[in-house]
């Protein structure tokens, strides 16, 4: 996968970039660059990945028969526990906008770094320091609440080690918050000459909108979760009912800030894949305005729907109307995302490298995830399926169908600019199809489970439901080895990898006019961009073929 | 519609056909969309694959119509789908007015059920068939939920609220039910039989109770003097508090001047949170009764209070507005 003349200034490394400007342990840890703040979080969610699957893994192989296979109940309960807290709180929320985010937003809006470098290395101290309470919950009695931490089953009754556990993710919530507002200062004040609203990668959109949920949102679960906390160390009543306290309280503002946390970890993903698709189809992005706009619309009313994880708890039949109706307000913005990538494929100039692979599969993964949410928003069919197999298999084809998609497609898709180095192609592309199969076979088995009755959280079953439970099983052992795979050959590549160039695919991105790796500094001299985004028709500096002399363009949404 | 479909569980409900027809019609909405996704994917795909090296896409930016088109038609099919769920939703939340009322206790980890005459069950609840029935669900510690698959019915069971839910088995047979809200350790074994019974042989297996099951308004009656909750409320209206005859079902006036309907959550409430609703015309006396009373005492002083119903309401110190006198 080389690219084409006229060739980038060399097929070697730059001799000085962010990764060996400086050495030594000291230049890491005290660093106020973003993109070695970036690989800092690569490292630690990797690590929480890694956690969180293997508890996973542990959970397949407990579910093969009926009775349960590997584990006594309250170590089963754990486990589904501490894989939902590792999974959501310290993996997918700060997957793409502290890994992806951090490295790319200064470099694609032309700055130098983000607006607060030395806020942002705090954000990670505060990150690790709210994962090692986690850690030591997860060592010490660990953890057997559910992610969800429904009072007063996690505030009186639990008698795992609770405290530390909110303690740790209260503390982690901080790190959004800090991260959020370092990304809307930045994008707001340290874009480039010329790089207007609406020529910013949507990508920059989808941080931008994940910003404010970070800057709104979290603040309540860090404050409900220390109410929890609290009661459950001094006794005061805000949820207990034997105290005067109401636990459906804190299912209000849990999911207050939890339902838009779904938000958090898909808008990221959906960034990434307006990025690729247009990259190679080699078009602009068919509706640009409408993509954006939809991600901000996202933002905005998915902090109107959090009830619709209620509906059952015996809320108003007025307050269910208006969740339900609401919630299917927000699966607009979505499905327009979805018709606009569709849409953008077409008469383009389509290739099947690794990224676009991972593309098209989000879209696919994702349309399932979505639509099921439509029948979970449904008053009357959540009646049924409402915490059984269903809610499992619709969130996940979300989360890990269309959040960790978009996330290792992302990795790849900028992996020659992280490390300089590409990857071997025909084994990320073995893998990328392994991961489609095996999610698939992992996860859609648990929506029928789901349909026949299948509660979730059961640590046994009955005997009927054996078969698309070993399904389900095998799945995830082919899942298990398409993330695997990827971790072993990027790893790989890093030292071994055929050197990348400036612009492998090409993109148009601004990240992609500057060294790989880049310079500490990120450019030589301040960009000025006088190009609309995804315009392949007007970059000869791509090397392209033009097909008509280059003419100014239109801008986007010329129709 | 019948049950022909092979992923669908046994419908044993009055709930069960409109639930799967929903379902039904959710799953071809859904079917179509995927499909024809799909199908545009792999279409262009492999049409519009890259023919040379330095090939580009044709520049087209967006089409205002589609984008119109995209909007308002899944709009529309959203508003179809909300509408539908809504109606089956309504109906499960309101429950008709003559129902069969039997109570059930959720506690780490097993189901208590009471029957109206006081038949007591544990993890098992046998009901008639062809007849309305209501659930009245109470928790002693954490949220539990019950869950009938084949009844298609769920509702969560929380601690210091009541909820109810209803239902009409269709079918005679033995269905499992569950608990589906995380309750704890033995969450996954909290669960048991539903057995739907002909209506004679559920009188017959109902009149079989045992001797050792009293019957939820002696045991309410017995608690209401033992509380002296008959030294006030006397029936005659001439105690300190009002007269509870004809309450149940009825409307009471507030002192606030609004007015409130006397169901199980008022009663409830009104034992534990003893002045949070005070009727027109009464001082706040009443002592709090929260953490006297287990769930089946306050079950049970509801039932007697709710066998007070038919009671002669007198024509003054009654706890409840006499029908045409508002």
């Amino acid at each position: 996968m080389s690219t084409t003349p006229p060739k980038p200034p060399g097929y070697q490394l730059p001799e000085e970039h962010y990764l060996n400007a400086t050495y030594g342990i000291r230049s890491w840890l005290l660093t106020t660059d973003h993109k070695r703040i970036a690989l800092l979080y690569l490292a630690s969610v990797t690590f929480f990945f890694f956690i969180g699957g293997i508890f996973a893994t542990m959970i397949r192989i407990h579910l093969l028969t009926p009775a349960g296979y590997l584990v006594t109940p309250e170590t089963y309960n754990k486990l589904f526990t501490m894989h939902g807290v590792a999974m959501i709180f310290f993996f997918l929320i700060p997957s793409i906008p502290a890994v992806l985010g951090n490295f790319l937003i200064p470099l694609m809006i032309g700055a130098k770094d983000v607006a607060f470098p030395k806020l942002n290395l705090l954000s990670w101290y505060i990150y690790i320091t709210g994962g090692c309470f986690v850690l030591y919950s997860f060592a010490t009695g660990g953890l057997d609440t559910g992610w969800t931490f429904y009072t007063p089953l996690s505030s009186v009754y639990s008698n795992s080690a609770v405290t530390p556990a909110v303690i740790g993710i209260f503390i982690n919530g901080f790190s959004s918050i800090l991260t959020g507002l370092n990304f809307v200062v930045t994008i707001h004040t340290m874009r480039a000459p010329g790089m207007t609203w609406f020529r910013l990668p949507l990508f920059v959109w989808a941080q931008y909108s994940t910003s404010i949920i970070f800057i709104l949102g979290t603040p309540v679960i860090a404050i409900t979760l220390l109410l929890a906390g609290l009661e459950r160390m001094f006794h005061l009543g805000f949820f207990n009912p034997a105290l005067g306290g109401d636990p459906i309280l804190f299912q209000h503002l849990f999911w207050f800030y939890s339902h838009p946390a779904v938000y958090i970890m898909i808008l990221p993903a959906m960034g990434v894949i307006s990025e690729i698709i247009p990259t190679f189809a080699r078009k602009p992005i068919f509706g640009y305005t409408f993509i954006a706009a939809s991600s901000i619309a996202i933002a905005v009313i998915g902090f109107f729907v959090w009830a619709h994880h209620m509906f059952l708890t015996g809320e108003s039949t007025y307050a269910a109307l208006a969740f339900s109706l609401l919630s299917y307000l927000v699966a607009i913005p979505s499905a327009v995302k979805v018709f606009n990538w569709t849409s953008t494929l077409y008469k383009g100039s389509i290739s099947y490298d690794t990224p676009m692979l991972y593309a098209l599969g989000f879209i696919g993964l994702f349309l399932i995830g979505g639509l099921t949410g439509l029948f979970l928003a449904c008053l009357g069919l959540d009646i049924h399926i409402h915490d059984t197999y269903f809610v499992v298999a619709h969130f996940h084809y979300i989360m890990v169908g269309g959040a960790v998609m978009g996330y290792v497609g992302g990795l790849h898709f900028w992996w020659p600019k992280i490390t300089g180095k590409l990857y071997p192609e025909f084994l990320a592309r073995l893998a990328a199809v392994i991961l489609f199969v095996g999610f698939n076979l992992t996860f859609f088995p648990q929506f029928i489970l789901g349909y026949l009755g299948m509660p979730r959280r059961y640590h046994n079953y009955p005997p009927e439901f054996q078969v698309l439970n070993v399904m389900s099983t095998a799945g995830a052992s082919i899942l298990a080895l398409g993330y695997l795979l990827p971790m072993i050959y990027l790893t790989w590549s890093m030292r071994y990898g055929k050197v990348a160039g400036r612009n492998p695919w090409p993109a148009t991105g601004l990240e992609w006019t500057t060294a790989s790796p880049p310079l500490t500094e990120n450019f030589d001299v301040t960009p000025v961009v006088d190009w609309e985004p995804y315009d392949y028709k007007n970059r000869p500096d791509l090397g392209l073929q033009t097909p008509t002399a280059p003419t100014l363009a239109p801008a986007h949404g010329d129709d | 519609m019948q049950s022909q479909l092979p992923f669908y569980p046994d419908q044993a409900s009055n709930f069960a056909p409109s639930v799967d027809s929903l379902m039904t019609f959710l799953i071809l909405v859904s079917v179509f969309f995927s499909l024809a996704i799909t199908a545009a994917i792999v279409i262009f795909f492999f049409k519009f694959h890259r023919k040379s090296k330095n090939e580009i896409g044709v520049p087209i930016h967006g089409d205002m119509r589609l984008e119109v088109l995209w909007i308002v038609v899944p709009a529309i099919l959203s508003l179809a789908m909300f509408g539908w769920g809504a109606a089956v939703y309504v109906d499960f939340r309101h429950a008709p007015l003559d129902t069969l009322d039997i109570y059930v206790v959720g506690k780490q980890w097993m189901w208590k059920v009471q029957q109206p005459n006081g038949r007591r069950e544990i993890n098992e609840l046998h009901v008639p068939v062809g007849r309305d029935v209501k659930l009245v669900l109470a928790s002693e510690d954490v949220i539990h939920d019950f869950f009938v698959p084949a009844f298609r019915v769920k509702m969560d069971v929380v601690p210091g609220h009541y909820n109810t839910m209803w239902f009409r088995p269709t079918k005679a047979g033995h269905y499992e039910f569950f608990c589906s809200q995380y309750c704890g350790t033995n969450h996954a074994v909290m669960g048991g039989w539903v057995t739907v019974m002909e209506p004679s042989e559920y009188a017959a297996w109902l009149s079989g109770s045992t001797g050792g099951d009293a019957n939820p308004v002696t045991t309410g009656e017995k608690l209401f003097a033992e509380k002296a909750c008959s030294t006030c409320h006397l029936s005659n209206g001439t105690g300190r508090a009002p007269s509870l005859n004809g309450v149940y079902g009825g409307t009471v006036r507030l002192a606030d001047g609004s007015t409130v309907t006397a169901d199980e959550a008022y009663i409830r409430e009104s034992i534990l949170l003893s002045n949070a609703k005070i009727v027109a015309g009464y001082q706040p006396l009443m002592p709090s009764f929260q953490g006297q009373l287990t769930e089946e005492d306050i079950m049970s002083l509801t039932a007697y209070i709710k066998s007070l119903q038919s009671q002669p309401v007198p024509a003054t110190g009654a706890g409840v507005i006499a029908p045409g006198k508002k």
